[in-house]
């Protein structure tokens, strides 16, 4: 079936621009994409977008961390292996569901966390490290990847203060 | 199955000066992938997408309203959409 729409005039430019402000509070592989997936859509559809990444959220900003993120097999009854929680505590079940999820990933063509990371980033996502979890995690500035600004909360309520809509993942 | 409305309003599109296939890829690369692309047009450029993700044919015509891009027709058949879009004002 094919719809041709009405053609309609080109809108005008909105007097500025739309922005989404993000709080990333896990770091476990599952939960690091769906604060990149909104982010990305949200500089596509031509708006300003923002993550604070915070507590084991800030790991998805960590070079040495962000390619290693693991899902949970232990109290994760949706998780991509379904094992009783006796047998989700074994040595290697971790490391499993974590390959499951990546092949998941993999065979459905999407991105992995860096990549994602340098999608949004290259379309001006704005990447705020939270200095309370720095301080409290001994993460230093130079373990995060470029473009990651370091900043407290006030910073991050001042961006969002601003945003037409703000979620906590 | 098209009538003679919509064959003379398909036509009158035009060539689009991008043709983008999305196919197999999965929210939010066909949406993200879009933008790249309608961000190398200028305004009133035509751009012609074809998606497999279901979830396009409710991501598309957002995305064309949120940019201020015009959606100018949408096919459907079989699992795959094909959007054409003008590209509107944002640069």
């Amino acid at each position: 079936m094919t719809q041709v729409l009405e053609e309609i005039n080109v809108v005008d430019p909105p007097p500025r621009k739309k922005r989404i402000a993000l709080v990333a509070s896990k770091g476990t592989l599952d939960q690091a994409y769906p604060p990149l997936i909104l982010a990305s859509t949200a500089v596509s559809l031509g708006w300003e977008a923002g993550i604070y990444f915070t507590f084991y959220g800030l790991d998805i900003l960590h070079k040495d961390r962000f390619e290693k993120l693991k899902v949970a097999s232990l109290a994760n009854p949706s998780g991509p292996i379904q094992l009783p929680n006796i047998l989700g505590a074994m040595p290697g079940a971790t490391a499993a569901a974590t390959k499951v999820m990546k092949k998941w990933m993999v065979d459905a063509r999407m991105p992995s966390i860096p990549e994602f990371l340098e999608m949004t980033r290259d379309l001006g996502v704005e990447f705020f490290a939270c200095s309370t979890t720095m301080g409290v995690m001994n993460v230093k500035e130079s373990d995060l990847i470029d473009g990651a600004d370091v900043a407290g909360a006030a910073a991050f309520l001042d961006y969002a203060s601003e945003a037409d809509i703000s979620m906590f993942v | 199955m098209t009538d003679t409305k919509t064959e003379r309003g398909l036509s009158a599109l035009g060539e689009p000066n991008v043709d983008l296939d999305c196919s197999g890829l999965l929210c939010p690369l066909p949406v993200y992938k879009a933008a790249l692309a309608l961000n190398q047009l200028n305004t009133g450029d035509l751009l012609r997408l074809v998606t497999t993700d279901p979830g396009a044919l409710r991501d598309v015509p957002a995305m064309a309203r949120q940019r201020g891009d015009t959606l100018l027709s949408v096919e459907e058949a079989e699992g795959r959409q094909v959007f054409h879009l003008k590209k509107g004002w944002l640069s």
